[in-house]
């Protein structure tokens, strides 16, 4: 007879092996599946998880990880307060998409006057464009306790539209031709958010990704607010007891988690994409939600997480092209090592014991 | 001091690695980059179709390489640099979105050769090359304007941009030649690809009494939604699409991207290559017309193919005046051809087309 | 502008057939829902039953066997998320998000040479003279038997868990899974077999869209309705009857932007696009007055020791 038993505290030792044994796993079983397409295993592992770190070419692909990581982390530390407090924005890409078409949309009002206000300014209304968006669930919830999951939800398919209005009309590139898109903003020095240190792939969004992380781990760790966000996820009732007062709480978590989104959509707008397209968005959001759980909410784990994960995107990348894996693989690979991940956990709350239960 | 050592070396090699492994393996290595699955059965099957006769042509002097479901931005332009990175010579990139990526990358790796598909900008190393495909869409619209009972031909767009608007218009100017009562009704499905909206669409085209569907969408689900309703005929879009032969697929534009992409391939090799724009149509191959069905009659058939090769061999061009746009002003003088910048940035309807261009 | 082209009878049977894999999908989610388990998984087991669905269907040459399939491959696919949330207590929202990731790779993956395939037909059900009957026998005698067993199954699950003994313990291992545990009844089995409902169910859904709605298989065909599912779930707020009603206002507002637009109706589409979304917000605001809609322990993990 085998069963769990809770830990009286997390394990300290699991909460650092567990991530590990999880990828050790998914090597394992993805070998498999690698190897069941025909591929070679171990050089599929190794092309996934090695040659981006450590490979011929890393000195390309470490900085990739920074431009594919930062807005998953910006994204994810935002939504992990709000998750952490029971409050759940999934509804984090068109938050995204939001704060890109409003900072954009501010650079672009200005072209082609050049000046060092538009960049910033461009900054605020990316931060509001996303704020604004995160504020429609959670004005709602507040005042009609509407479901924020759901609001937010469909909130990303009414932003995906408005994507797609704009890339076709408000922005359109008078010079495209007539093609959907706006101005490039990489072109539009005033508006790019280019490279701070030539080849390192750090930009604007990845210093404020750091940002983020350390005003997380202040916030949740020092701050009374902090405190209040985690006594309202464990037991409500003392939250209200304690003073909490839960309609700004909902206000404040959704409204960070809105801003940052919005701030990770600006900054890939101005600085990696360069452009509003009807695709802009590829589902940062929607991955963001997995980085913040994989972090198990905490920041330096989030942090973490997002690197993990850019990592396998880029490596899959990579992989296709070297080894002619499908993209699928590459999915099915993600999908088993997230799978893992979120299994072994279990361990750092649990024990395994074997033998009949205590009688009690 | 460490990092700034780090990314002097890193700043050197991406200037010179292109060159080095350039001569350091003898293959000629052509990389593909992908924007949907190579199992999409449409626009990205068909690319990986030209990319598999470029193997076949050269087999051991080649080595090609694809990374599919490409997002455009940074995703695209980490791609291509790898591809670059790893050796490769020449590199397409198979969707409009590419175009800012591509010309960045290019002007990273000035030896390695880019292709961009559908786009307008070039540099020394960077071509672009599309297909016109509106030559296909007069041949579908002569013989939809002759089939069509109820003179009522439905059209699912994707998004309305001057690709698709030019094909509207190609395909109205034909059927209404030999229909004047024809009348077209337009969907815009907002996606290139979503098979249940497609098959919607279609099916919603076929109620309101279009017994002849065209679409700019690439699944082949308005094909399927035809062969349930009956009596109504369809054209492959991008792909033959002739597993719904001899009806409702009657004919088909297939996109043939083989030929150039061979071409490319051997001035490579050659050490031919230069920056060019191609805009080829039936007549070099890039368009095909898929085998037209017994469901057409003999005699529509046989004008179908004369228009074709009238079409092919430069002697007809499907935006011949005269034209009036779709309020009234004139679009093309009696005799007049339509040049490549008017076609390139068309965002009008031409007279008789009725609703308006959603903006 | 013609609206007399619209035809309201071929309408309104159209927005039925679109409507049935949202059916499907939403029922089963909402009786896992109901559970107390949130699955965010339902896209990953719809297109895992488009293709398990499609593939059977074509290699036995019978749809019937199809839709079987397609239940199994959802309810197999199912188990997976029931393993990682029931068994090793993960959390249910990263769990739901990581079988979509995983169930749109996988499937692409199976179906790989199924691309450009017919499938075989499902023909319609033969009511004999009831289909003659003009108006109601187009829009409600002349669709296949799945459409008809997704209303059969709207109303079985709406009478069985408003009378039956296992719809009473379903809900109240929903509303408070510690106090179902202390009447002795097993939670963990019983979410479970919730979950399994809800993997077949959208199974069913994506076989419909592959094997009747369009009939073929594509990569990524199912292109978002388990999302839609999910919505429609909380729109309906926990209640079938409600959620046949979303499904086919969802159903029909695409139905009728596609029908406005034929007719010549100068619509901005990306506005009516977004309309059902915005509808869908607007009638939570209207039902949020409900306060006790959800199922009280939706989302929470269960362990005996707490």
């Amino acid at each position: 007879m085998v069963r769990l038993e809770k830990r009286p505290q997390p394990s300290r030792a699991f909460s650092w092996a567990a991530p590990v044994l999880a990828v050790v796993a998914t090597m394992i079983f993805g070998g498999l599946l690698f190897a069941a397409l025909g591929k070679d295993p171990v050089a599929s592992i190794e092309t996934i998880f090695w040659e981006p770190l450590f490979g011929d070419f890393a000195f390309y692909y470490r900085p990739q990880l920074l431009i594919k990581g930062a807005p998953l982390v910006l994204i994810a530390i935002g939504l992990s307060l709000g998750f952490k407090a029971g409050i759940w924005n999934i509804g984090a890409e068109g938050q995204y998409i939001m704060g890109a078409i409003f900072g954009a949309a501010a650079g672009l009002a200005f072209y082609p006057e050049q000046s060092v206000f538009i960049f910033p300014l461009m900054v605020v209304a990316g931060a509001f464009g996303g704020w604004l968006w995160a504020m429609i669930p959670a004005v709602l919830r507040v005042k009609f306790g509407t479901n924020e999951i759901l609001v937010s939800l469909m909130l990303v398919y009414v932003a995906e539209q408005f994507l797609a209005s704009v890339s076709l009309g408000l922005l359109k590139n008078p010079e495209g031709f007539g093609f959907p898109g706006s101005r490039n903003l990489q072109q539009y020095a005033s508006a790019h958010n280019g490279e701070l240190i030539a080849g390192s792939g750090m930009h604007w969004g990845v210093v404020a990704a750091l940002i983020a992380v350390i005003f997380a781990y202040v916030l949740l760790t020092r701050h009374r607010l902090g405190f209040a966000i985690r006594v309202t996820g464990q037991a409500p009732k003392a939250a209200r007891f304690s003073g909490v007062n839960p309609t700004r709480l909902v206000l404040f978590c959704m409204g960070v988690s809105g801003l940052l989104a919005g701030l990770a959509g600006l900054f890939e707008v101005a600085g990696p994409a360069g452009q509003i397209t009807i695709d802009f968005n590829v589902g940062y959001g929607f991955t963001a939600i997995i980085v913040a759980f994989l972090g198990r909410l905490h920041p330096v784990g989030i942090l973490l997480a997002g690197g993990l994960l850019a990592l396998t995107y880029i490596g899959g990348d990579i992989a296709q092209s070297q080894l002619g894996l499908p993209a699928a693989a590459i999915q099915v690979f993600q999908g088993m090592l997230l799978f893992f991940l979120l299994a072994f956990d279990l361990f750092t709350q649990f024990r395994l014991r074997f033998g009949q239960a205590e009688v009690i | 001091m460490k990092l700034s050592t780090l990314l002097t070396s890193a700043a050197l090699a991406l200037g010179v690695a292109s060159g080095a492994y350039a001569d350091a393996h003898e293959k000629t290595k052509v990389g593909f980059v992908f924007v949907g699955p190579v199992g999409d059965g449409g626009w990205t099957y068909e690319h990986n179709q030209g990319r598999l006769a470029v193997e076949k042509e050269f087999g051991d002097a080649v080595e090609t390489v694809f990374v599919e479901n490409v997002a455009e931005g940074p995703d695209s332009e980490r791609v291509m640099t790898q591809m670059a990175l790893d050796g490769a010579d020449l590199i397409f990139t198979t969707s409009f979105g590419y175009m800012d990526p591509t010309i960045n990358i290019a002007a990273k790796f000035p030896d390695v050769k880019f292709e961009h598909a559908t786009g307008y900008k070039r540099a020394d190393n960077v071509s672009t090359y599309s297909a016109r495909f509106y030559e296909g869409r007069a041949i579908q619209g002569h013989i939809a304007g002759k089939m069509t009972k109820s003179n009522i031909i439905g059209y699912i767009g994707s998004f309305p941009i001057p690709e698709v608007i030019r094909g509207i218009n190609s395909a109205y100017i034909h059927a209404k030649k030999v229909n004047p009562d024809v009348e077209f009704k337009i969907v815009w499905a907002y996606t290139w690809f979503d098979p249940a909206k497609e098959a919607d669409a279609a099916k919603v085209l076929i109620e309101q009494g279009a017994d002849v569907i065209l679409q700019h969408t690439d699944s082949t689900a308005p094909q399927a939604a035809a062969q349930e309703a009956g009596n109504v005929i369809t054209f492959g879009q991008a792909s033959d699409m002739a597993q719904y032969a001899p009806s409702p697929r009657v004919s088909s534009i297939i996109d043939n991207w083989a030929p150039y992409y061979i071409a490319r391939t051997k001035a490579v090799m050659d050490g031919t290559w230069e920056s060019k724009d191609t805009w080829d149509g039936i007549g070099a191959g890039m368009v095909g017309i898929g085998e037209i069905s017994d469901a057409v009659p003999a005699d529509v058939k046989e004008e179908a193919l004369a228009l074709k090769a009238s079409i092919a061999d430069g002697s007809y061009h499907p935006f011949t005046g005269p034209l009036k746009k779709q309020d009234g002003s004139d679009f093309l003088a009696e005799g007049a051809t339509a040049d490549d910048g008017t076609l390139a940035g068309m965002n009008f309807y031409v007279e008789g087309i009725k609703g308006d261009i959603p903006k | 502008m013609d609206l007399s082209a619209i035809n309201p009878v071929l309408f309104v049977a159209g927005f039925l057939v679109a409507a049935t894999p949202l059916i499907f999908a939403a029922l089963g989610e909402l009786v896992v829902e109901r559970s107390g388990v949130l699955n965010l998984g339902v896209e990953g087991m719809m297109i895992i039953g488009a293709i398990c669905g499609f593939a059977a269907a074509v290699e036995t040459g019978s749809p019937l066997l199809g839709f079987f399939a397609a239940a199994v491959g959802g309810a197999v696919l199912s188990l997976l998320f029931a393993f990682l949330t029931q068994i090793t207590l993960a959390n249910q929202v990263a769990s739901g998000l990581a079988l979509t990731l995983f169930g749109l790779g996988f499937s692409a993956l199976l179906g790989q040479r199924y691309v450009g395939i017919k499938p075989p037909r499902l023909p319609e059900v033969n009511f004999g003279p009831l289909h003659d009957i003009p108006v109601l026998g187009p829009v409600l005698f002349s669709h296949d038997i799945i459409l008809y067993l997704g209303l059969a199954l709207v109303v079985a699950v709406w009478a069985g868990l408003k009378f039956t003994r296992a719809g009473l313990v379903l809900r109240a291992v929903g509303e408070s899974h510690d106090a179902a545990h202390a009447l002795g009844y097993k939670v963990v089995r019983i979410r479970t077999l919730a979950i399994m409902f809800g993997g077949a169910c959208a199974g069913l859904g994506g076989a419909y869209i592959s094997l009747i709605r369009v009939p073929q298989w594509t990569e990524g065909m199912t292109a978002g309705v388990g999302w839609i599912a999910l919505a429609l779930v909380v729109f309906a707020s926990w209640k079938p009857w409600r959620l046949l009603l979303g499904a086919y206002l969802f159903g029909g507002i695409t139905q009728l932007q596609l029908n406005l637009q034929g007719a010549g109706v100068a619509i901005p589409v990306e506005y009516l696009a977004m309309s059902p979304y915005v509808i869908t917000i607007l009638v939570l605001v209207v039902l949020s007055a409900d306060k006790n809609a959800a199922p009280a322990s939706l989302g929470r993990t269960f362990h005996a020791s707490n």
